[in-house]
C-alpha cells in the first residue's frame, strides 16, 4: 500500500486525531504515556483509556448496529440509568450484598428489563412503524424517572465486592471492564462477520423494500439491532455504576447517546444505514474517550472543555468527508471522476 | 476504426440540413475511468439542432457514462466538451441544466414522497409575488402531462403510481425546461406501444423546432423509427458515428457487438415453446378468486409446471399487481391461493419464497439491487433469506453460484465483488435475474425481466427462460413487448383496467393482433 492509499483509508484521519491526542498529552505530562506493573496489574495511561472507553466502546457498538439499519437509538442512556439502579436497588435490598450469586440474580433482572425496554422500541420501530427518533425518544425521557421510582428517588450505593469488580477489577493484568468490552466486541464481530447477520442488517439499512421482496425478514432484523443495543447498554450501565458504587439515576450515561452517534460516524458508518464498521466504531470509541481524559491534562479550561471536543469532531468528520477528500487528492494528480451525486 | 462504407467522416455532416448549422454539443476524446474500469476511451459525441441522434451500444458499453460526462456528474479524465462553441464543464446536472441540457436518466430519479405535479415542476413552480402558486403549478403540470396523454391527477404522490408512468413524469419534467438538447436515457424500456408512440410525437415535435434529441434504446425498432443519426460505442470505444439511413439493421448490430452474423441469425431464431404435457399434473399454484381491493379484481389463475404464463395488458392494467399478490408482496382481502393443491395465505415474500415462489421486480432500483453491496452478496442474497441469517453460505457456495450466473447471463464487469450499484442499468438487471434463478425457484414471477437489456442478452435470456420452463419450472412472465410475451408463453392471461378479462391459448396462428384486440373488445366477446 503506497502512502496516498494510507491516507485514503477511512480511519486513516481517526487514528491520526488518537495519536495527536496521545503525543500532545504525553508532551503536557510525561508521565502519561507511561505503564508501570503494581501489584501484577498494569497502571498509566492508555491502561486507563482502555477502561473508561470501555462504556462507551459497548454503547456504540449497538449505535453501529441500529444506525445501519438507518435508525437511531436514543434510550442508550436512560438504559444504562435503569441498570444500575435495578441492579443496585436489588442488590442492596438482599440480606447478603457480597454474594455472588446475589450480584449475578441482579444483573440478571437487570438485564431482562433492558431487554425489555429494546422489545418496546424495536416493535415501536420495526412493527408500528414511529420513526427510529421518535421511538427512542420515549426511553430517553422517561428512562431517567423510571430509574428514580426504582430507586426511590435516592442515589442508592452498597457494598459488594463481587459487583465493585466490574469496574475496578483486574484479571491476567488488565482491567476486567476492557476485558468485558473486548469480549462483547469480539462477540459482535462474530455474530455479523461470522454469519449473514450483518450483510442482512447492511441490506435492510440501505434499501429496505428490495430487501423484504429477496425475502429477507426486515421487519425481524430492524427488531433485533434494538435489542442488542439495550443488552450492549445494560452492560454498559453495570460498568458505570460499579465504578462508583452507586444508582445515579440522574447521570449515570448523561448524553452518552450523542458520544456513542458521534464514535460511530468517526468510525466511518454513515448516519444514513447500510454498510457498518465495527473497528471504525472502536477507533471512534478511542477518539472520543482519549479526547476526554486529555482535556484534563492539557489543562483546557472546564467552560471551553464541549468547544475543543466539538473542534476536534469537527476537524476529523471533515478530513473524512468525500468532498474534502476529493480536493485533496486533485490538488496531487489533477481531475479524478468523482461521484458528485449520482442520479442512476 | 471502421472500414464500413457507410461511416462518415468526422468532418463531414450527415445531412444536408444539419450542415450549415454547427452542432450544438461537441465532445471530443472524451475519456472517464473509475477504479479498475475504463470507462469511456476517447470517444466522440455531436449533436445537431432539429436532430434525433441515437447512442447506440451494448450493456455496459459506455452510453449512460457518455451522458452523465457531458452533464457533469462524472468529470472527464480527458477530452473536451463544446457546448454553442464554446468549451464548457459542468460541475453537476443543474449547470448543465441551466446551459439548456435537459436529461432523463436510466433510472427515474425522482422524488418519491412528492406529488406528481411537484415532480414535474420542481425548480420551476409558477410564482406569484414571489411566492409558490400552487393552483397555477398544478394547472401547469397538468398541461405537461397532458402533451404526453398522461392523465393522472397531478396531486397524487409519484410512489403511487407504476414505473411506467413515473418514467413518463420523468420525461414530462425535462420537457418543462425550454431545453435546446433534451437526452433520454432509455427512456421507453418500460413504456407500451401507445406510450412509445406518444413520446415520440412529442420528440418529433421537439425536433422540429431546432432541439437536438439524444435518444438511447435498445429496441431497434425505435431507433429506426426516431433516429436521424447515430453513434455506436462498443466497450467504452467508440465504432463510429453513422446516418441513420445508411446502416441497415443487420450492420448495426453487428457493430455493436463486434461479432459476426452468426450470432444474429441465433438471435432470430425463437426459442422453442414445447406444449407441456398435462396429463393429471396439477397447477404449481391456483389462485381462486383472489383479489385485492384498489389493486386487481379477483382473478383465477392456474400455472402449471413446466408452463410459462404471459400476462398481457396495457399501463396501469393490474400485471404487476398481480404477480405481486402471488408473490404475497402484497397481501390478498379475498379469494384463495393453493400452491401445490394446498390453500395457502402469503403474508409475506418471505413465505412465498418458503414455497419456492420468487418475484422478480420491474423497479430494480427501489425494489431489486441493494446498490452499496457487491454483486455476489446481491446475488446470493435470495439464498441467504431463505436459509436465515444464521446459516450464513460458505463463501465457496456463493463463488460457485455467482461464478455460474456470471457466465451464464453475460454479467460484466465479470468481478463479484464490483458493487452492484455501479454496473450498467442492464448488467444491474441481470443480477436481479441471477438472484432469483439461483434460488432454484418452482414459480418464477418475472415482471419486466428484459427491461434495459441489450438485443444479444435479450435473447439469451428468453431462451434461459424457455429452457427452464422445459425443465418443469413455472413462469409467469411480463413484458410490455407483446412480441416477446408472445414469443415465451403457453398461454396469455389479458387484463385491462385491473381486471382479468381472459386467457388465450398460444398457438402459431395467435398474434398480436388477437391479444390487441382482446384488450380493446374489454374481453366482451372472448
Ligand atoms: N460509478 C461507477 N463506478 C465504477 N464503474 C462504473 C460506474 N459507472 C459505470 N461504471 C462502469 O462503466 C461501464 C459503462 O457503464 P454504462 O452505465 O455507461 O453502460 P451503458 O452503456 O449505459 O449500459 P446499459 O445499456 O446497460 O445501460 C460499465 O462497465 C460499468 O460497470
Ligand atoms: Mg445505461
Amino acid at each position: 500500500m503506497n502512502l496516498g492509499a494510507i491516507a485514503r483509508h477511512r480511519l486513516f484521519w481517526p487514528l491520526v486525531a488518537l495519536v495527536v491526542l496521545l503525543v500532545a498529552s504525553a508532551l503536557k505530562s510525561p508521565a502519561f504515556l507511561e505503564v508501570t506493573v503494581r501489584d501484577g496489574h498494569l497502571f498509566g495511561g492508555p491502561v486507563d483509556i482502555l477502561r473508561r472507553s470501555s462504556v462507551l466502546l459497548l454503547v456504540a457498538l449497538g449505535m453501529t448496529l441500529v444506525i445501519a439499519t438507518r435508525g437511531i437509538d436514543l434510550s442508550v442512556g436512560a438504559v444504562m440509568a435503569i441498570a444500575g439502579a435495578v441492579a443496585l436497588s436489588q442488590i442492596a435490598a438482599s440480606p447478603d450484598p457480597g454474594a455472588l450469586s446475589t450480584v449475578l440474580l441482579a444483573m440478571l433482572t437487570a438485564l431482562a428489563v433492558a431487554l425489555g425496554i429494546g422489545v418496546f422500541n424495536g416493535f415501536l420501530v420495526a412493527v408500528v412503524g414511529i420513526q427510529p427518533i421518535v421511538a427512542t425518544l420515549i426511553f430517553m425521557t422517561a428512562g431517567r424517572g423510571i430509574a428514580m421510582l426504582i430507586t426511590g428517588g435516592q442515589i442508592t450505593t452498597v457494598t459488594s465486592a463481587p459487583y465493585k469488580t466490574i469496574a475496578s477489577g483486574y484479571w491476567l493484568g488488565l482491567p476486567v471492564a476492557a476485558l468485558i468490552a473486548a469480549l462483547i466486541f469480539g462477540a459482535t464481530a462474530l455474530l455479523t462477520r461470522r454469519t449473514a447477520l450483518g450483510v442482512l442488517i447492511e441490506s435492510v439499512g440501505i434499501n429496505p423494500s428490495a430487501s423484504r421482496l429477496a425475502g429477507v425478514r426486515a421487519r425481524t432484523i430492524i427488531w433485533t439491532v434494538y435489542v442488542i443495543c439495550a443488552a450492549f447498554a445494560c452492560i454498559a450501565g453495570f460498568i458505570k455504576s460499579s465504578d462508583i458504587m452507586a444508582a445515579d439515576s440522574n447521570n449515570a450515561g448523561l448524553f452518552i447517546e450523542l458520544d456513542a452517534i458521534l464514535a460511530v460516524v468517526i468510525g466511518g458508518t454513515s448516519l444514513a444505514g447500510g454498510k457498518f464498521s465495527l473497528t471504525g466504531t472502536l477507533v471512534g470509541s478511542l477518539v472520543i474517550t482519549t479526547l476526554t481524559l486529555s482535556i484534563t491534562i492539557l489543562g483546557i479550561p472546564v467552560n471551553a472543555v464541549s468547544l475543543f471536543k466539538a473542534l476536534v469532531v469537527i476537524a476529523v468528520c471533515l478530513l473524512q468527508s468525500p468532498v474534502v477528500q476529493h480536493r485533496m487528492r486533485s490538488r496531487r494528480r489533477r481531475a479524478a471522476p468523482v461521484p458528485v451525486e449520482v442520479p442512476a | 476504426m471502421t472500414t464500413s462504407p457507410s461511416a462518415i467522416p468526422a468532418d463531414q455532416p450527415a445531412q444536408p440540413a444539419a450542415s450549415d448549422r454547427p452542432p450544438v454539443v461537441a465532445m471530443t476524446g472524451i475519456t472517464v475511468t473509475f477504479p479498475g474500469v475504463k470507462a469511456l476511451d476517447g470517444v466522440d459525441l455531436r449533436l445537431f439542432p432539429g436532430e434525433v441522434h441515437a447512442l447506440m451500444g451494448e450493456n455496459g458499453a459506455g452510453k449512460s457514462t457518455l451522458i452523465k460526462a457531458l452533464t457533469g456528474v462524472y468529470s472527464i479524465d480527458a477530452g473536451t466538451i463544446v457546448v454553442d462553441g464554446t468549451e464548457r464543464t459542468f460541475t453537476g446536472p443543474a449547470q448543465a441544466q441551466l446551459a439548456g441540457i435537459s436529461t432523463v436518466y436510466q433510472e427515474v430519479n425522482l422524488c418519491d414522497n412528492l406529488s406528481v405535479a411537484e415532480n414535474v415542476m420542481l425548480g420551476h413552480e409558477v410564482r406569484r409575488a414571489g411566492l409558490v402558486d400552487f393552483r397555477a403549478t398544478r394547472r401547469a403540470a397538468r398541461e405537461h402531462l397532458k402533451a404526453l396523454n398522461l392523465d393522472i391527477d397531478p396531486a397524487s404522490t409519484l410512489s403511487s403510481h407504476s414505473l411506467a408512468v413515473q418514467q413518463l413524469v420523468a420525461i414530462c419534467r425535462a420537457m418543462v425546461v425550454d431545453a435546446r438538447v433534451v437526452i433520454l436515457d432509455e427512456p421507453t424500456s418500460s413504456l407500451d406501444v401507445d406510450e412509445v408512440e406518444r413520446l415520440f410525437a412529442v420528440v418529433r415535435d421537439l425536433r422540429s423546432r431546432g432541439v437536438a434529441i439524444l435518444f438511447v434504446s435498445h429496441f431497434l425498432e425505435q431507433v429506426y423509427a426516431i433516429s436521424d443519426r447515430m453513434t455506436v460505442l462498443r466497450n467504452g470505444t467508440l465504432v463510429g458515428e453513422y446516418r441513420t439511413a445508411d446502416l441497415p439493421r443487420v450492420e448495426l448490430v453487428q457493430k455493436m457487438i463486434g461479432r459476426s452474423l452468426e450470432v444474429l441469425e441465433q438471435l432470430e431464431e425463437a426459442p422453442k415453446r414445447v406444449v407441456a404435457e398435462r396429463g393429471d399434473v396439477q397447477p404449481y399454484v391456483q389462485a381462486i378468486g383472489l383479489g385485492r381491493k384498489g389493486s386487481i379484481e379477483p382473478f383465477d389463475l392456474d400455472v402449471y409446471p413446466g408452463e410459462v404464463v404471459g400476462l398481457a395488458g396495457l399501463l396501469g392494467s393490474g400485471r404487476t399487481e398481480l404477480a405481486r399478490l402471488l408473490y404475497g408482496a402484497d397481501r390478498s382481502d379475498v379469494g384463495e391461493l393453493r400452491v401445490d393443491g394446498q390453500p395457502t395465505k402469503l403474508r409475506t415474500p418471505r413465505s412465498a419464497l418458503a414455497r419456492r415462489i420468487v418475484y422478480s421486480s420491474e423497479s430494480r432500483k427501489t425494489e431489486g439491487i441493494i446498490g452499496d453491496l457487491t454483486v455476489r452478496e446481491n446475488i446470493v442474497l435470495g439464498l441467504q433469506a431463505e436459509r436465515g441469517w444464521l446459516r450464513r453460505i460458505p463463501q465457496r457456495k456463493a463463488d460457485e453460484v455467482v461464478a455460474q450466473y456470471v457466465e451464464q447471463l453475460g454479467i460484466r464487469p465479470a468481478n463479484p465483488d464490483a458493487i452492484a450499484g455501479n454496473l450498467s442499468g442492464g448488467n444491474q438487471q441481470k443480477v436481479l435475474l441471477a438472484r432469483w434463478l439461483a434460488t432454484q425457484p418452482k414459480l418464477l414471477l418475472l415482471d419486466e425481466p428484459t427491461r434495459g437489456i441489450d438485443v444479444g442478452a435479450k435473447a439469451e435470456i428468453q431462451r434461459l427462460v424457455a429452457e427452464l420452463a422445459e425443465q418443469g419450472m413455472a413462469v409467469v412472465f411480463i413484458s410490455a413487448e407483446l412480441e416477446e410475451v408472445l414469443r415465451l408463453s403457453h398461454r396469455i392471461a389479458v387484463l385491462r383496467d385491473r381486471r382479468k378479462i381472459g386467457e388465450l391459448t398460444n398457438g402459431d396462428d395467435v398474434t398480436t393482433d388477437d391479444v390487441v384486440d382482446l384488450i380493446a373488445s374489454g374481453g366482451q366477446d372472448a
